[in-house]
């Protein structure tokens, strides 16, 4: 069998090549949907799937630059970054730069914005496309000047010869300059002259959002423009028993009501003409449900006992060494994205084209999702990119864009605005699924771990756009899409199994992912995967490892890892924290710690926490989180203390407070009083990011590596707190009562 | 016909009197600030001031406001022209998605308007209805702080302070 070493695992490293290498001849899908085939054309990030210069950089006759990226702004930042690192090799200020956001029609297919890969794909892609760029303008001024291009200097948009002459960009630019592939290597800017990347430039979309300025899809409001709601069945399998359409049809303001199938949906010409005509049709609404869901007082159980698909995805050394045993199943519920924003998307359908403005996180696969449950040909399909409110993973964005596809059909040439409401948000969200984790291990009289074995179990968290059926309109309709089949992310990056493997150093480690076919709830990807269990769990038994043995913790990570970079971030955390210093200030304090390597490919992240437990309450109070993270060369520094900060927050909001609860039919959390996440009152008191920066080192995706190693530091504080170890999430006060009352 | 006071000016407006007042602002008023979140005055992101107290908008019907003073975060600033809250804002970079801020910085405007000296933790106690799903928590808090100081001064001059 020919072995291809695909752009992602070459990435990797020598350790998780031997991984990929192993698996490969399955299917390997990965979570951007791009980059997963040998390269191209040998060329640095999404440039090996769009070569020419001119699809990234623009430049006119003014000297200005347009930039183009396939991805999207999810309020992570991106677009200022990406100026960044296009200003930087252009040398052009930063205010003559634009840039365009993913658009079908405008930019490179860069797939979806997800799994913490912009900066590494576009950013890398932008920065060779605008350096070799501004060498082509020089070869081009050196070529007018008849001088050598090593003669000439280049800065603020101009090029400089020796005798005072110069030209501007916006006259060197002419027809195809820039219309011609990039080659392999560029001359990159080097750190030590760095102006604009590695600095903590404002973000250019925040003026307009605390201000008022229109900032997102629901702000849009093109001339026509008409307010829908859809009216989406009480519970996954139902199906339309009855509907009564005519008092709704009878309502003033009323355009439209439309029924395809299951499909339900209300066109008004106003919006709160529209959510009261969306609420009478419900009330005149039957439906047939039926009990297919599983029981959730015991969900880890009613996980494991489905059918899996089983994978032994690292084994080395042999097992059975004495020593002292820890073990422990794991189990987080599902959880919900819970974007402040319920979806919206608007779309248009005029001579027999469909344009959607849409929040997707992956513009080029929702374009083909759509025209497929429309059996529209694709490239009369356009998707423009318009932010949303932060979606963390694959939310009811992509939903909302087929809802307004669908409803615009209704009312050819008039644009369609449609917005979920907050329980239909709730209810029909990709959850990210629940998980199961079995770990057991073994610390030996050398005080090294002896043994470990690691037990994943997780249905699919890749359910997005492209098979029509991953969209909920595509099912409800009556010629519906058959269900999208289940997609098992392949390792070294992983789903379910994601960081499932340790990076310690054991010598008997086995690791197995059980993936679950069946879809009990709706499941997708939701920041970090599998990622935020896994890491958990390992930093758990890690933890406990070390107290049983009568170790540090943080010493005793250190001792078993190698890789000099992940002993820089837990040495730092440690340091910033004070953590060989720290002392309780009564009974009920708590330390932990948790570390993490995102994907083991990514950033580098530790976490140090401190907390307070009051015996009687069982509360969780926050006293200090301080956090080391290694992204490799950075772009923006307040860009990731603004990442990880946020990362921290989420994550511990996830381990101390949340679960999608449902009963055998419905799910029942569909707002948040039934799906609290943390507010004000458990706010940490302080949080401090360390960064380890790594001039001239390439970038490592950052978004999502606070996840793992934040819930570990928690559930490893509660256990130093209290001295029981917990398993099942979230970590509630009622849990840890009951614990200590044990 | 419901006769609104909107950042100062008096605004006829054609929604019947049960539309909730975010509907209004958005749809008929064209302003974009307050945001639909929950329509249960659950998160926050609608909150706007009614006669100097926070309400959330998403709730609040139109007909209950007839003459009443709304300010909206339009009424704080412009993007030319930001106020001191939003100015607070932009240099704590205290936003990630940023849709749910500007329900919090009304709140905290309406805080700083009835006590300027506004301590940390009447600032936390004053954001519990408020939700942030992408953790911006701790810069949201520092933004407060730092448009609460910068607006005491002003505030003691003109004798609204203690």
């Amino acid at each position: 069998m020919t072995q291809t070493i695909s752009r992602r695992s070459a990435l990797a490293g020598a350790g998780a090549l031997i991984v990929a290498l192993r698996l490969s001849g399955t299917h390997a899908q990965t979570e951007t949907g791009t980059g997963s085939g040998p390269s191209k054309h040998g060329l640095p990030g999404s440039l090996d799937d769009t070569p020419r210069i001119d699809a990234w950089i623009r430049i006119d006759a003014s000297g200005a630059a347009s930039i183009l990226t396939g991805k999207a702004e999810l309020g992570q930042g991106l677009k200022t970054a990406l100026l960044q690192v296009a200003a930087e090799e252009l040398k052009l200020p930063l205010g003559r730069l634009s840039l365009v956001t993913a658009d079908t029609a405008r930019t490179p297919n860069e797939g979806y914005t997800a799994a913490s890969h912009s900066i590494q794909d576009s950013g890398t892609a932008i920065r060779h496309a605008a350096a070799q760029a501004r060498e082509l303008l020089k070869d081009e001024a050196a070529r007018r000047f008849g001088v050598p291009a090593n003669a000439l200097q280049v800065r603020n948009g101009q090029v400089f010869g020796v005798d005072g002459k110069r030209i501007s960009y916006g006259e060197l630019v002419r027809d195809q300059l820039l219309s011609v592939d990039a080659t392999p290597t560029s001359r990159l800017t080097s750190p030590a002259d760095f102006t604009v990347m590695s600095q903590p430039v404002p973000r250019v979309d925040i003026p307009a959002k605390v201000t008022g300025g229109v900032a997102y899809v629901q702000d849009m409001r093109p001339d026509g423009m008409l307010h829908a709601r859809v009216v989406r069945p009480p519970s996954y399998g139902a199906t339309l028993r009855d509907c009564d359409t005519s008092p709704v049809e009878k309502m003033r303001g009323v355009v439209k009501v439309i029924r395809d199938g299951n499909f339900l949906g209300v066109i008004a010409e106003r919006e709160w003409t529209a959510v009261q005509a969306m609420r009478t049709l419900a009330a005149t609404t039957t439906w047939i449900e039926r009990q297919e869901l599983p029981d959730e007082v015991d969900l880890p159980a009613a996980l494991m006992n489905l059918p899996s698909r089983d994978t032994t995805i690292h084994d080395t050394g042999s097992p059975g060494n004495p020593g002292i045993l820890v073990e422990g199943t794991f189990s987080r519920p599902y959880l919900t994205h819970g974007s402040i924003g319920p979806a919206c998307a608007l779309a248009q359908f005029a001579d027999q084209k469909l344009t959607v403005w849409t929040h997707t996180q992956g513009v080029f696969f929702l374009r083909d999702a759509i025209a497929g449950m429309l059996r529209m040909p694709a490239e009369n399909v356009r998707c423009v990119h318009a932010e949303g409110a932060g979606c963390y993973g694959h939310n009811g964005a992509d939903d909302a864009a087929a809802d307004a596809a669908m409803l615009a059909l209704a009312v050819p040439g008039r644009p369609v605005r449609v917005q979920l409401m907050r329980e239909q948000e709730h209810a029909w969200d990709p959850f990210g699924p629940g998980m199961v984790v079995k770990l057991k291990a073994t610390v030996g009289a050398d005080g090294a771990i002896s043994d470990w074995h690691h037990e994943v179990w997780s249905q699919s968290h890749m359910m997005r756009p492209g098979p029509p059926g991953t969209l909920i309109a595509a099912r409800l309709k009556s010629d519906a899409a058959p269900p999208a089949p289940p997609v098992a992310l392949a390792q070294p990056e992983g789903g379910g199994d994601r960081n499932a493997v340790p990076l310690y150093a054991i010598a008997n480690c086995k690791v197995i992912s059980h993936f679950l076919p069946d879809m009990p709830l709706r499941g997708s990807s939701m920041r970090s995967l599998g990622g935020y269990l896994n890491v958990l769990s390992i930093e758990s038994v890690l933890d406990e490892l070390a107290v049983r043995s009568g170790q540090d913790p943080v010493a005793f990570r250190l001792r078993h890892i190698e890789d000099p970079r992940a002993r820089d971030v837990i040495e730092a955390a440690a340091s910033r924290f004070g953590w060989t210093a720290r002392v309780k200030s009564s009974e009920s304090t708590g330390f932990g710690f948790g570390f993490g390597r995102y994907k083991n490919l990514e950033a580098w992240c530790a976490v140090a926490v401190e907390i307070e437990i009051p015996r009687l309450s069982g509360v969780v109070g926050i006293r200090r989180v301080v956090a080391a993270v290694d992204t490799g060369q950075i772009v923006n520094p307040d860009g990731v203390r603004n990442q990880i900060e946020g990362g921290i927050l989420q994550a511990a909001s996830w381990t101390l407070f949340e679960r999608v609860t449902f009963d055998r039919t419905r799910v029942t959390s569909v707002d948040w009083s039934a799906y609290p996440i943390m507010r004000f009152d458990s706010v940490p008191e302080s949080v401090e990011v360390h960064l380890v920066d790594r001039p001239g080192d390439a970038f490592y995706g950052v978004a999502e590596a606070a996840q793992g190693p934040t819930g570990a530091a928690l559930a490893n504080a509660i256990r130093d707190a209290t001295g029981v170890r917990l398993h099942q999430l979230p970590l509630t006060p009622a849990r840890i009562r009951k614990a200590i009352a044990r | 016909m419901t006769t609104l006071i909107i950042n100062g000016e008096s605004r006829s407006v054609e929604a019947s009197p049960d539309t909730p007042l975010l509907y209004v602002l958005r749809d008929e008023l064209g302003l974009n600030a307050a945001k639909y979140g929950c329509g249960l005055g659950q998160c926050g992101a609608c909150t706007v001031i009614v006669d100097g107290k926070a309400v959330f908008s998403c709730v609040t019907p139109v007909t209950v406001l007839e003459g009443r003073a709304v300010t909206t975060l339009e009424g704080l600033g412009s993007h030319d022209a930001p106020g001191p809250m939003q100015l607070a804002f932009i240099a704590e970079q205290a936003a990630q998605c940023g849709y749910c801020i500007p329900g919090m910085m009304m709140r905290a405007q309406a805080l700083l308007n009835r006590d300027p000296h506004a301590t940390d933790e009447a600032i936390r106690a004053e954001l519990q209805p408020h939700l942030c799903r992408c953790g911006t928590h701790m810069r949201i808090l520092r933004a407060i702080r730092r448009a609460a100081d910068e607006m005491r001064p002003k505030a003691e001059e003109a004798g609204t302070g203690r």
